[in-house]
């Protein structure tokens, strides 16, 4: 690829990309070779030799696309002053006669954009830019990213320059190409369909643990949500919330808690972990993630975002060659130990969880998980609530009676009735986390909707706010409900 | 990742998927113009990935770059069989106008590739400006730059966009 213009460009001392940009834009479709790029752009020549774009046309003389192009050719415009210096000795003049272009106003950002450039009537005369200054604003015109004064002049100066018209209206249709691809435009669910319709095509020799599923797909759902962040958003303030405190973090530190939690289940694996393996290293969540603030509060979002979808991702590819009977594994997991399988339901419904605070604070709309892994998190609550309502029974938080139940045998119940996708029936024993819990024995009755539970033992809604039917015991009713509000912790 | 989808790891899809599903759906819904038709030729794209892992030769250049291809070609291919199904059952060939959308199609792509291949210097400053709303000055201000750099890079990005727009074939037959 030549690079004709850029380094004689006397405006740029620093050559075609300036100091700072080691690739070289040109290079683009370099290290990939003729297959690299969508049909079409290499065939075409149209980056290497300019020809597409028509001898005497601007671009005539062998704009290569890899360095800023000088407009340069012999010009004898009012506005040229002599100023340009700089001999492309490959620029061609515009052939005489030439019909200038008609160059329409630039289109502005985004058709939706509400403020334009704001098109200001000459009232004053319109101020003398020399022809280098004006063609190195076409870029910033096109984009509707001028002065005032500076769009007027450019204007001006395109009615009687047929070299800055020409590139003006490139600049500007160019524009149109910029408009983005919204990732969040991408179904959520496209995720799951694509992804069953290729295992059906051809079936993984080493799948994702069943279990693993929740896991998988809601750690894909929030790094769909981080990549669509803008960099202001990760200062946003978020509010993690739970039974008995809250706090008011960065997203960066949402992730870094995130990354620091999972880690426990990584170090119990083997893995080597962002905090490393240290026996110092705190196994309480709420320690271990001030411990990963503490140490890595100056790495950049990037660097954050990284590590923790690097660590999930060898998270899923260990437990997938570990194979379906490692769920059983006891990892330790904060205060108590759990099934790998557990941890890592209860890990997905942290993310999700914390999802849904970015979401909330940077205002992106964000679903819940699928029907069938928010199953996996209410089942995992519900089989998690007697062993915490039995604590609270011993700290003397609970205020309804209790009945010796020899161990598993049938007792009284709460008939916990989720509703909604995901949802299903729970009979939660309240005699003893041992006892079974039967629809026979249910006193009393609770009706909810599956997010509003899951929110509930997140600690983001307290019992009294719950939109909850409620039917039977009071007291076991209210037992319960706190019990459930108080699974959450940092 | 080549070898870990030739292994059949199931995780190693997730993560193709998680780092491709926005290229191919964009380019894809690009070409096809419709949401549930750019779901399908996602599907395809990544079945056809996952059950020829040995597809890809990093001889032929990035993945990324192959994947964009992938999906150009089967994205411009349904569009064709759709058209030529349509008339086919009698409908009023129309090829002026559908050769002139296969083309827009193209460019759309190539700008796609240019976009997410140009360096992140001149990328941020057309964000600031196209996305931000910021003009130059602030641009510059916020990038650490002089204004005329500023001014540069939104001219080259442009330019290098432009590139993806071809003049000389109408037809568009690629």
């Amino acid at each position: 690829m030549t690079d004709s213009h850029g380094p004689d460009d006397p405006q740029d001392p620093h050559g075609p990309e300036g100091p700072d940009e080691p690739d070289r834009p040109g290079d683009r479709n370099d290290p990939a070779g003729p297959a690299d790029v969508p049909r079409g752009a290499h065939e075409s020549g149209s980056y290497e030799d300019g020809s597409a774009y028509g001898n005497g046309s601007a671009y005539g003389g062998g704009y290569d696309g890899s360095g800023p192009y000088d407009g340069s050719a012999p010009y004898d415009g009012p506005h040229d002053g002599g100023a340009r210096r700089e001999v492309g000795g490959s620029t061609r003049p515009v052939p005489p006669g030439r019909p200038l272009p008609r160059v329409p106003l630039p289109r502005g950002a985004a058709e939706d954009r509400p403020l334009g450039p704001a098109p200001v009537p000459p009232v004053t005369p319109v101020p003398s830019y020399d022809h280098s200054t004006l063609k190195s604003l076409l870029g910033a015109w096109a984009l509707a990213a001028c002065s005032p004064e500076e769009t007027t002049a450019v204007e001006a100066h395109l009615t009687d320059c047929a070299l800055c018209a020409d590139e003006a209206l490139r600049l500007r249709d160019a524009v149109e190409l910029l408009r983005p691809e919204d990732p969040l435009d991408l179904d959520p669910l496209l995720r799951a369909r694509v992804l069953e319709n290729c295992l059906g095509r051809r079936p993984a020799r080493v799948p994702v643990p069943e279990w693993a599923g929740p896991y998988d797909a809601e750690t894909a759902r929030l790094d769909a949500l981080l990549r669509d962040l803008g960099s202001g958003d990760w200062n946003a303030s978020v509010r993690l919330e739970w039974h008995d405190g809250s706090c008011d973090v960065t997203v960066a530190e949402v992730i870094g808690h995130l990354t620091a939690v999972d880690g426990l289940i990584a170090a119990a694996l083997g893995m080597s972990e962002p905090l490393g393996t240290g026996a110092q290293d705190p196994i309480d969540p709420a320690e271990r993630t001030k411990a990963y603030w503490h140490r890595f509060g100056d790495r950049s979002p990037a660097e954050v975002h990284d590590t923790w979808r690097e660590q999930g991702h060898a998270l899923l590819r260990t437990v997938s060659f570990a194979g379906r009977a490692a769920g059983g594994l006891d990892v330790p997991y904060g205060p108590a130990r759990l099934p790998l399988r557990d941890a890592l339901v209860d890990r997905a419904m942290e993310c999700w969880i914390h999802a849904g605070d970015i979401a909330e604070a940077v205002a992106y709309p964000y679903g819940p998980p699928a029907p069938r892994h928010l199953h996996r998190m209410i089942d995992l609550a519900a089989r998690t609530l007697p062993g915490v309502l039995a604590g609270r029974r011993r700290a003397g938080l609970a205020v309804s009676p209790t009945r010796l139940v020899a161990a598993g045998a049938p007792g009284r119940s709460l008939h916990l009735e989720v509703e909604g996708a995901g949802g299903g029936d729970w009979y939660i024993p309240l005699d003893s986390p041992a006892a079974v819990g039967t629809a026979a024995g249910s006193v009393a009755h609770v009706a909810l909707d599956g997010v509003e539970f899951c929110q509930l033992t997140a600690g983001h809604r307290s019992p009294q706010d719950l939109a909850a039917g409620q039917e039977g015991d009071r007291a076991v009713i209210s037992d319960v409900l706190a019990a459930a509000a108080g699974m959450s912790r940092m | 990742m080549q070898q870990r989808l030739a292994r059949g790891e199931e995780a190693a899809l997730g993560e193709l998927y998680d780092r491709f599903a926005t290229l191919v759906h964009g380019l894809a819904h690009r070409v096809m113009g419709d949401e549930e038709a750019a779901g399908l030729i996602t599907r395809e794209v990544f079945g056809y990935i996952w059950e020829n892992p040995d597809a890809y030769d990093p001889k032929d250049g990035n993945m990324r770059s192959w994947i964009a291809t992938l999906t150009q070609r089967q994205a411009v291919g349904k569009l064709r069989s759709c058209e030529a199904e349509r008339v086919a059952s009698g409908g009023e060939r129309i090829s002026e106008q559908f050769e002139e959308r296969v083309r827009e199609a193209n460019t759309a792509a190539r700008a796609d590739f240019i976009r997410d291949s140009m360096p992140a210097s001149i990328r941020a400053a057309l964000d600031l400006a196209y996305l931000q709303r910021r003009d130059y000055r602030q641009a510059a201000h916020e990038l650490g730059l002089t204004e005329v750099e500023a001014r540069r890079r939104m001219r080259l990005g442009l330019q290098m966009l432009s590139t993806a727009i071809q003049h000389e074939h109408p037809g568009g037959t690629r």
